[in-house]
C-alpha cells in the first residue's frame, strides 16, 4: 500500500509509465556474475577430466558458469522491475565493525587474549552513535574482564592472556 | 518396545549432571538471545561452536539443540511485549500478541505462548523418535546417485521456500556451493580456489563464514538505524489464561504444532516459515478473521506452536540423513564434524546414546523452558532494556574469540571480516543469507557423492535417473521448481511473507 502511494506521490504528473530500471538488482546480477566469470577463470587451470573420472575442475566450472548465468538473468531482469530504495549505510559502523576481527586477527598473538579483546571491543564501541567515551571506556573494561573470566578461567581455552610484544 | 527401550536410553544420557546442566545453559542462553532482539539462535550458536569442542558429542548438540529452541520461547516475550520480533520466527506472534498486551492481557498471552511451545515441543520430540530410526534405516540402503538426488531435492525445496525472488536464492545456493568447494581436492589433491594461500588449503572455516554472514551482517543491518526500545508493560501481573482463553486457543495449538512438524522436515523450512504459514491457516480458517491483528489469541497460539514444532523436527533430516534442512542445522553438523563424527545414517546406530539423548533433552529442555519462562518474566522484561550499544560490543568480542579458538589461526578472522561484507552487502541488495550458507555445507558432500555415482556408473550420466529411488527424488525436484515457477504460486508465495506489514 504505502509502496504504490510513494510511487504514485514521486511521479504525479507522468501519464505515461515510466520506465524504470532495479539497480539494487543490476548491482546485485553484475556482482553474482563478475564473482562467478572469476571462478570460471580460475577453474580453467583445474583439469577437467573424463565422465567416469571427474576432476577437480568440472564440478566448480559447472557451477561457476551457472551462477554467471543466473547473475546475467538477475541484471536482465532488472531493467523491468521497480526501483527499490537501498536505504542507509551505517559507514562508520561498517569500517569500525569490520576492522573489529582483523585488528583481534592482527594482535591477538603479540598482545595476548587481554590486549587483542579490549582492542576489538574498543574498536567496535565507537560502531555506534550513541557510544561516548566514557561508556566506550567503561564496556571496554567491563567486556575484558568478562571474556577473559569466562573463556580463560571458566572454559580453559588455551589462548595465552599476554604476548611477547609486551614487555612490562 | 524398541522405542521404551531407546527413550530409556536416551533419558539415562540427557538425565546425566552434566547434560542436565549444560541443557540448562543452552535453553537459558537461547532465551536470553531470543528475547533481545539483534541476535539470533545462528550467530550465536556459530559463536558457540568451537567451545563446545571441549565437551562430549552429546553434551555439545544438547547445549546447541536448546539455544535453538529456546530462542523460540524467548523470542515470543519481545514480540508480545515491545511489538518487535526478538526472533525473526516470532514475528508473526507480534502482530496479535502486542495487541493482546495493551489490552492488558500481556500475561494471558504469554502463558499462552508458552503453553503452545512446551505442547508443541513435546508432539515432536514424539515425532522425532517415532520417524528419525525408520528413516535411518531407509537411509542406510542410498547410495551415491540417491544421495546426490537428494541433495538436489534439498536445495530445490529450500529455493522454493526461501523468502523473496527464486532466482536470486538460486545464485546464492550456488555461490554458496561454490565457495564450499575452495580448498584442496580429496580426489587428486589439487588445490582449487586458493590464491596460493596456505590458510585456504583445508578450505574456508565454515565458523567463521557463518559468524560473518550471520553475526557481522546481522549487526550492520541493525546500525542502519538505531532506536530505543519502548517496553509497553513493565509489569506483568495474572499469568493464567482463563478457560474461554485455553477452549480458544486449543485447536490452533494442534494445528500449529502439526504445519510446524511438517514445514520444519522440510529443506528451507524450519521455524520462521512454519510460524509465518501457521499464521496464514488460522486466519483462512477462522470464523471471525477481522479479529486477527486486533489481539486475536490464536493469533499467538499457533504461531508459537508452529515455531518450536518446527524447530525440532528439523533436526529429523540432519540426524537421519546427515542434511541440514536450515543453518542452524548446518551449523550441528558442524558440530558433530569437529567431534569426529562423520553426520549421517549411521549416527543412529553408531551413536545411539547420542542419538537418543539429543532427542529426550529436547522434551527436558521445554520442561525447563516453561518454567524459565513464565515465573521468570520479570527478569526477561529486564533485559529489553539493555541498549544495543552494549550488546554488539560483547557479540564481537565473543564472535573473535571463539573464531580463533577453533584453529588458532588469525587468517580465520580475516575470513570472518570478509563474509560480514559480502553478507551485507548482498543482504542490502535483497538476498537471503540462509541458502548461501546451505550451499556451502553441502558443496563438498554434493560433489563428493556426484564423482562418486559416476565412478560405479563407468561415466554413465544416465545413472541418476535409471535408479529408481534416485529418479523419484529427481523427479519430486523437478516438481517442485515447476510448481514453484507457476505463476500463480509464485503470487502466493510473497503473500504468505508479506503478511507481517
Amino acid at each position: 500500500m504505502s509502496e504504490r502511494a510513494a510511487a504514485l506521490g514521486a511521479a504525479p504528473f507522468a501519464g505515461a509509465r515510466v520506465k524504470q530500471i532495479n539497480h539494487r538488482d543490476l548491482l546485485l546480477g553484475a556482482i553474482f556474475a563478475l564473482i562467478g566469470a572469476g571462478f570460471v577463470i580460475a577453474s580453467r587451470s583445474l583439469d577437467l577430466g573424463t565422465a567416469q573420472r571427474m576432476g577437480p575442475g568440472l564440478f566448480p566450472l559447472l557451477l561457476a558458469s551457472v551462477l554467471m548465468l543466473l547473475g546475467i538473468a538477475i541484471a536482465a531482469q532488472s531493467f523491468f522491475t521497480v526501483e527499490q530504495p537501498v536505504g542507509q549505510v551505517p559507514w562508520r559502523g561498517l569500517v569500525l565493525i569490520l576492522a573489529a576481527p582483523v585488528l583481534f586477527g592482527i594482535t591477538v598473538r603479540g598482545l595476548g587474549l587481554v590486549g587483542a579483546v579490549a582492542l576489538a571491543v574498543a574498536t567496535s564501541t565507537f560502531a555506534s552513535r550513541r557510544a561516548g567515551l566514557m561508556l566506550g571506556g567503561l564496556l571496554t573494561v567491563g567486556l575484558t574482564i568478562f571474556c577473559v573470566l569466562v573463556f580463560s578461567y571458566g572454559l580453559g581455552l588455551p589462548i595465552p592472556l599476554r604476548g611477547p610484544w609486551l614487555w612490562f | 518396545m524398541e522405542l521404551l527401550g531407546n527413550l530409556a536410553l536416551g533419558f539415562s544420557t540427557a538425565l546425566l549432571p552434566v547434560n542436565l546442566f549444560y541443557c540448562f545453559v543452552g535453553v537459558l542462553l537461547g532465551t536470553l538471545i531470543g528475547v533481545l532482539p539483534g541476535i539470533g539462535p545462528t550467530a550465536t550458536i556459530a559463536m558457540l561452536l568451537p567451545i563446545t569442542f571441549a565437551f562430549s558429542p552429546a553434551t555439545a548438540l544438547i547445549m546447541l539443540a536448546g539455544i535453538y529452541y529456546g530462542a523460540q520461547y524467548g523470542g515470543s516475550t519481545t514480540a508480545i511485549l515491545i511489538n518487535l520480533p526478538g526472533e525473526s520466527s516470532s514475528a508473526v506472534t507480534a502482530i496479535d500478541g502486542y495487541q493482546m498486551a495493551r489490552q492488558g492481557r500481556a500475561g494471558p498471552a504469554l502463558a499462552t505462548a508458552a503453553i503452545a511451545s512446551f505442547f508443541a515441543g513435546t508432539v515432536s520430540t514424539v515425532i522425532l523418535a517415532l520417524f528419525a530410526p525408520p528413516l535411518s534405516r531407509m537411509a542406510l540402503k542410498f547410495g551415491a546417485a540417491e544421495y546426490f538426488s537428494l541433495m538436489v531435492l534439498g536445495l530445490v525445496c529450500s529455493v522454493a521456500l526461501a523468502h523473496g525472488s527464486i532466482l536470486k536464492a538460486l545464485a546464492m545456493i550456488v555461490l554458496g556451493l561454490l565457495l564450499g568447494l575452495v580448498g584442496t581436492d580429496i580426489y587428486t589433491g589439487t588445490p582449487r580456489f586458493t590464491m596460493d594461500l596456505p590458510e585456504l588449503a583445508d578450505g574456508l572455516s565454515f565458523v567463521a563464514v557463518a559468524v560473518g554472514v550471520f553475526g557481522l551482517a546481522e549487526i550492520l543491518r541493525n546500525l542502519e538505524n538505531e532506536r530505543d526500545r519502548a517496553v509497553a508493560v513493565k509489569r506483568v501481573t495474572g499469568l493464567m489464561p482463563t478457560m474461554a482463553d485455553l477452549r480458544a486457543a486449543a485447536a490452533p495449538i494442534l494445528r500449529g504444532t502439526m504445519v510446524g512438524a511438517i514445514l520444519g522436515i522440510l529443506p528451507g523450512g524450519g521455524a520462521i516459515l512454519a510460524s509465518f504459514a501457521s499464521y496464514t491457516v488460522e486466519k483462512r480458517l477462522s470464523r471471525t478473521p477481522e479479529r486477527f491483528g486486533k489481539g486475536a489469541i490464536e493469533g499467538v497460539a499457533a504461531p508459537e506452536a508452529a515455531n518450536n514444532a518446527g524447530a525440532q523436527t528439523s533436526f529429523i533430516p540432519m540426524l537421519t540423513l546427515g542434511i541440514p534442512a536450515n543453518p542452524v542445522m548446518a551449523l550441528m553438523i558442524g558440530a558433530l564434524i569437529i567431534q569426529g563424527i562423520t553426520p549421517g545414517p549411521k549416527v543412529a546406530i553408531d551413536q545411539p546414546a547420542l542419538f537418543w539423548g539429543v532427542i529426550t533433552s529436547m522434551w527436558v529442555g521445554n520442561l525447563m523452558l516453561v518454567l524459565l519462562n513464565l515465573p521468570l518474566v520479570g527478569i526477561w522484561v529486564w533485559m529489553l532494556s539493555i541498549p544495543y550499544y552494549v550488546l554488539f560490543p560483547a557479540i564481537i568480542a565473543f564472535s573473535a574469540i571463539g573464531v580463533y579458538s577453533v584453529n588458532s589461526n588469525s587468517f580465520d578472522l580475516y575470513t570472518v571480516a570478509g563474509f560480514g561484507f559480502l553478507g551485507y552487502v548482498l543482504v542490502k541488495l535483497g538476498s537471503e543469507p540462509a541458502p548461501l550458507l546451505l550451499g556451502f555445507v553441502l558443496g563438498p558432500l554434493l560433489e563428493e557423492h556426484l564423482r562418486r555415482a559416476m565412478i560405479i556408473s563407468h561415466g554413465n550420466w544416465l545413472v541418476f535417473v535409471q535408479r529408481p529411488l534416485s529418479a523419484a527424488l529427481l523427479f519430486i525436484a523437478v516438481l517442485v521448481l515447476a510448481v514453484t515457477l507457476l505463476p500463480a504460486v509464485s503470487r502466493k508465495r510473497e503473500q504468505v511473507f508479506v503478511e507481517e506489514d
